[in-house]
């Protein structure tokens, strides 16, 4: 089965996926800080049984995990695919999730909220993740009633998700606004527009490889669609302001910016050990390469796929042994060469 | 040190003023310090950060903080430490306190968008007759009896509709 980040469309442009996030409690129990493991327990079954027992399509294309039963290493690797939250995987209390086959769906259960449907597409489909979320939070609403409120909406852990309980993203390689120091003044102007701007693996996580996460803050008051066309106004200035900075350099600075991708592209490809820092904001280089055509490409690479698979968790995972951070970055430097070999 | 307006009490202000470029430095007592003009009171500056607490939804402080949720327990204490709202309930104990926070994240305390079916229904006939409701008065206020009368038909039958369900 092809997931998700193995299409051709998240290499395209400055737009890599887009994410839908519905936050859901359940009316009859406590919510997530309140909730024994009894119930806990009873939450993940009920939550379960609505997706795996109902008669669509959907049932047999979801994988239930029981994260109790799973490693650290495996964990991390679903967490660096961004199927959980990095909440999800740090609690102590009995947890789980569903992830649809393809990787477009997981359904988080006794996150921060009993609930958290999460849907992401490859590219700018912030339209069809959308509804595909509706749809899988209709699905659960059949066996389960949701805790809501005429004037609150969907009521939620958290305040700041009270409402709709969406949050719609956008994740989006900026390389060059942040090569000019920009990112910070981006944040702070888009703030104004309710809207927030986080690293790759959102709240907390630290920017790697030029990539972000914008989100919208308000929950309330405005409905989905409303949310979702004002993230589209914004994210759209955002595309502009990156493809002006890139036309120019290219117009009045194209050798700077050749020598810049041509050195990354000479390291990853000759390279015998690599952290995965580095070796993001390396790969960030060529992925800018081959979106303005300066790197030539068969069409066979694919740089945000070997930006997953990369990260510790999922190198280790696909490695199938336990190894030291030293072995790990000369198997990335190997993995790295082989992917682009004769590829570029 | 003792204050040097009054030589009494000890000093707990330093001040320093820049006039013209001429630099002034004061060390006073409370009392003094607030006699002065153009010197903040540390009273009055703390009170205020108080009363920013205090105000929330207009109750008291002391009141809201050991008020608890009837369902989870929960107090508006415990909530204020975590950010973590202890259930559904919680909602309704708070919704005074919840108010103005809500309206200082979102700009908004009511919802606009989906609606979970099964509370739907129900729901739309609400808002419908709270709708209706408004057209009455208008209607009344304006004299055009006719038309008021087929708005309250409505309003019956919805109600009517309602109370069946």
């Amino acid at each position: 089965m092809n997931k998700w980040y193995d299409s051709s469309e998240t290499g395209d442009n400055i737009v890599i996926s887009s994410r839908i996030r519905l936050a859901r409690n359940v009316k009859k129990y406590p919510f997530s800080c309140r909730l024994s493991e009894e119930q806990a327990y009873n939450l993940i079954d009920d939550v379960k049984n609505s997706i795996k027992n109902s008669r669509t399509v959907f049932g047999d294309s979801f994988d239930f995990i029981n994260l109790n039963e799973k490693s650290e290493i495996e964990k991390h690797s679903l967490l660096e695919n961004h199927s959980v939250s990095p909440e999800l995987i740090n609690k102590n209390k009995p947890s789980a999730v569903l992830i649809k086959d393809d990787e477009t769906v997981s359904i988080m259960i006794n996150e921060e909220d009993h609930i958290r449907i999460q849907t992401v597409f490859p590219g700018y489909n912030i339209k069809k993740a959308w509804e595909l979320a509706d749809k899988i939070d209709n699905l659960v609403e059949e066996s389960i009633e949701y805790a809501f409120d005429e004037d609150y909406g969907y009521l939620t852990s958290c305040i700041t998700n009270v409402g709709t309980g969406i949050r719609a993203s956008f994740m989006i390689h900026i390389p060059l606004i942040e090569m000019f120091g920009q990112v910070e003044n981006l944040g702070q102007a888009i703030s104004k527009f309710g809207m927030t701007l986080r690293g790759i693996y959102g709240e907390g996580s630290e920017p790697l490889g030029s990539i972000y996460q914008i989100s919208n803050q308000v929950t309330l008051g405005k409905s989905e669609c409303e949310i979702i066309d004002a993230l589209k106004n914004v994210t759209n200035q955002i595309i502009e302001q990156e493809n002006e900075l890139r036309q120019n350099l290219m117009k009045n600075h194209r050798i700077d910016l050749e020598d810049k991708i041509f050195r990354s592209y000479g390291v990853l490809s000759n390279c015998r050990k690599i952290n995965s820092k580095e070796a993001m904001q390396l790969l960030s280089d060529l992925r800018l390469g081959i979106i303005t055509g300066i790197l030539e490409t068969n069409g066979d690479v694919n740089i945000y796929k070997i930006m997953m698979d990369i990260q510790p968790g999922n190198l280790i995972k696909n490695m199938s042994k336990n190894v030291s951070a030293d072995e790990r970055d000369i198997q990335r430097a190997k993995y790295i060469r082989k992917c682009l070999e004769n590829n570029i | 040190m003792l204050c040097e307006k009054c030589n009494k009490n000890s000093a707990t202000i330093y001040y320093q003023q820049i006039i013209n470029g001429e630099k002034k430095e004061f060390h006073l007592c409370n009392e003094c310090a607030s006699k002065m003009q153009g010197v903040p009171s540390f009273d009055n500056m703390f009170k205020g950060f108080l009363d920013s607490f205090m105000d929330m939804g207009n109750v008291g402080y002391a009141k809201q903080s050991s008020f608890a949720c009837p369902s989870c327990k929960m107090t508006f204490d415990e909530f204020r430490q975590t950010n973590k709202v202890g259930c559904a309930d919680c909602y309704n104990a708070f919704k005074r306190q919840f108010g103005s926070v809500l309206k200082n994240i979102h700009g908004s305390v009511r919802h606009s968008g989906k609606i979970p079916k099964n509370a739907g229904a129900k729901l739309y006939t609400k808002r419908e007759i709270e709708k209706l409701r408004e057209e009455l008065k208008g209607a009344v206020e304006n004299e055009e009896y006719e038309q008021a009368a087929k708005i309250r038909d409505k309003i019956r039958e919805l109600e009517g509709g309602n109370f069946n369900e």
